[in-house]
C-alpha cells in the first residue's frame, strides 16, 4: 500500500534529508512538500494525505499550531512534530494533538519507526 | 529566514547553516529550561545574514540602544569566530535569579552575577556550538566565557580586528523565558577566511544529509 506523505519545513535541507530517508525506506510512496503552515493547509485540503511531518520552529504558524489545524481537517492523518527543541511543553503539546514528537536531526531509525507505526495504524483503520 | 549572501554561500548552504543553528539553539534552549526552574524557553526562527561589519553593527543598533550584557566565547578550529549571548543589562539580575533558584538575597545575587552569567552563557553557547560541530563532524575549541558590558555595536568591534575581508556572518535568534522578564539573543560572528572554510564543511554536510552534492541541488543565491 503506497501512502502520501507531506513534509513541512521551512528549511530545504531538512526537507531533502527526510526525502532521502523516505526514498530509501519507501520508494513507492508519494511525497509532497510545503515550506510553511499555509501551504501545508492548502495541500491537506486538496489531496488525501496519509502522514505529515511538521517542523516545529517555522516562520508564521509553528508546527504545533499547524498540527492542531490539520487534525481538525482530517483526524486520521498520522502526525509527527519534528524539533531539536525537546522541551517538555512542546513534547506534551505534540501528545495533546495526537502527534509523535521526533527529535531533530532526524535519523533513519526514528523516522523509520514512526513511518512503520503509522503504516500499521493506517492499514488497520482501512480494513 | 532572511538570507543575503554576496557570492559567499549559496542558498542551500545558508539554509543548511540556518538549520544547524536552529538545531543547536533548540537543544541549548532545552538546557536553559532546566537551569531556570523548568520554565519554558521560547525561541524565534533563526536569522542568518552575511553582511559587512558596519551593516552588522547597524543591525544590532536596531535592537535598541539600551545597555547590554554579553557572554562572549571565541571558538577555534576549521572555523574561527565568536559566539555571544546578549541580553539587556536590566535583565541580567533576573536571569541570575532564575538560574540560582530565587532564594538568594539581592546582595548574594549581585555577588554571584558574573559567575552565574558566565556559566549560563557557557552552557548555552557550548551546547549550541557543540551540536553544530558534531553535525559538521569537526571539533571546535572554545575559550572560557568572558562577560562584556556596553552597547551593541561595541560587541562587533572587539579586538583583534578580522584578518581579511570585512564581511561577517551574523546570525541571531531571540529567546525569552516564560514567566520571567528574561529575554535576549544569540549571535555568532565569523569573518571571510572562516566563511570559505565553513562553505566546504557545509557542502560536505549537505552531501551527507541529502545524498547529493550541494552544487547540483540548488541554484546559486
Amino acid at each position: 500500500m503506497a501512502f502520501k506523505v507531506l513534509i513541512v519545513d521551512d528549511s530545504k535541507l531538512a526537507r531533502m534529508s527526510v526525502a532521502k530517508v523516505l526514498d530509501k525506506l519507501y520508494p513507492d510512496w508519494t511525497r509532497i512538500e510545503a515550506t510553511n503552515a499555509e501551504e501545508a493547509i492548502a495541500l491537506v485540503k486538496q489531496s488525501a494525505i496519509d502522514m505529515a511531518l511538521l517542523d516545529f520552529n517555522m516562520p508564521g504558524r509553528d508546527g504545533l499550531t499547524l498540527g492542531a489545524e490539520v487534525r481538525k481537517l482530517d483526524p486520521n492523518i498520522a502526525l509527527a512534530v519534528v524539533s531539536a527543541n525537546a522541551q517538555q511543553e512542546i513534547v506534551e503539546r505534540a501528545g495533546e494533538i495526537g502527534a509523535t514528537f521526533l527529535a531533530k536531526p532526524l535519523t533513519e531509525a526514528s523516522l523509520g519507526a514512526f513511518m512503520a507505526e503509522a503504516e500499521d495504524r493506517l492499514k488497520a483503520a482501512s480494513r | 529566514m532572511t538570507a543575503r549572501a554576496p557570492t559567499v554561500l549559496n542558498e542551500l548552504e545558508l539554509d543548511a547553516l540556518t538549520e544547524l543553528v536552529n538545531i543547536g539553539v533548540s537543544r541549548a534552549a532545552a538546557s536553559l529550561r532546566e537551569m531556570v526552574g523548568q520554565q519554558q524557553v521560547i525561541l524565534s526562527v533563526p536569522n542568518v545574514v552575511v553582511v559587512s561589519r558596519p551593516e552588522a553593527v547597524a543591525l544590532l543598533a536596531r535592537q535598541g540602544s539600551a545597555r547590554l550584557v554579553a557572554v562572549h566565547q571565541v571558538f577555534e578550529g576549521d572555523i574561527t569566530g565568536r559566539a555571544l549571548l546578549i541580553f539587556p543589562e536590566t535583565n541580567s539580575l533576573e536571569l541570575v535569579r532564575a538560574v540560582t533558584g530565587g532564594d538568594l538575597s539581592l546582595e548574594d545575587i549581585i555577588e554571584l552575577e558574573q559567575e552565574a552569567l558566565a556559566e549560563t552563557g557557557n552552557i548555552i553557547l557550548n551546547g549550541c556550538l557543540a551540536t553544530i560541530a558534531n553535525m559538521l563532524k569537526r571539533s571546535l575549541k572554545m575559550s572560557l566565557p568572558e562577560i562584556l558590558r556596553g552597547v551593541g555595536p561595541e560587541f562587533f568591534q572587539l579586538k583583534p580586528p578580522p584578518e581579511a575581508g570585512d564581511v561577517v556572518l551574523f546570525l541571531y535568534i531571540n529567546f525569552a523565558v516564560r514567566g520571567r522578564d528574561v529575554r535576549g539573543y544569540i549571535a555568532m560572528l565569523m569573518d571571510m577566511p572562516s566563511l570559505e572554510a565553513l562553505k566546504i564543511l557545509l557542502d560536505e554536510f549537505i552531501e551527507r544529509e541529502t545524498g547529493q552534492p550541494s552544487t547540483h541541488s540548488d541554484e546559486i543565491a
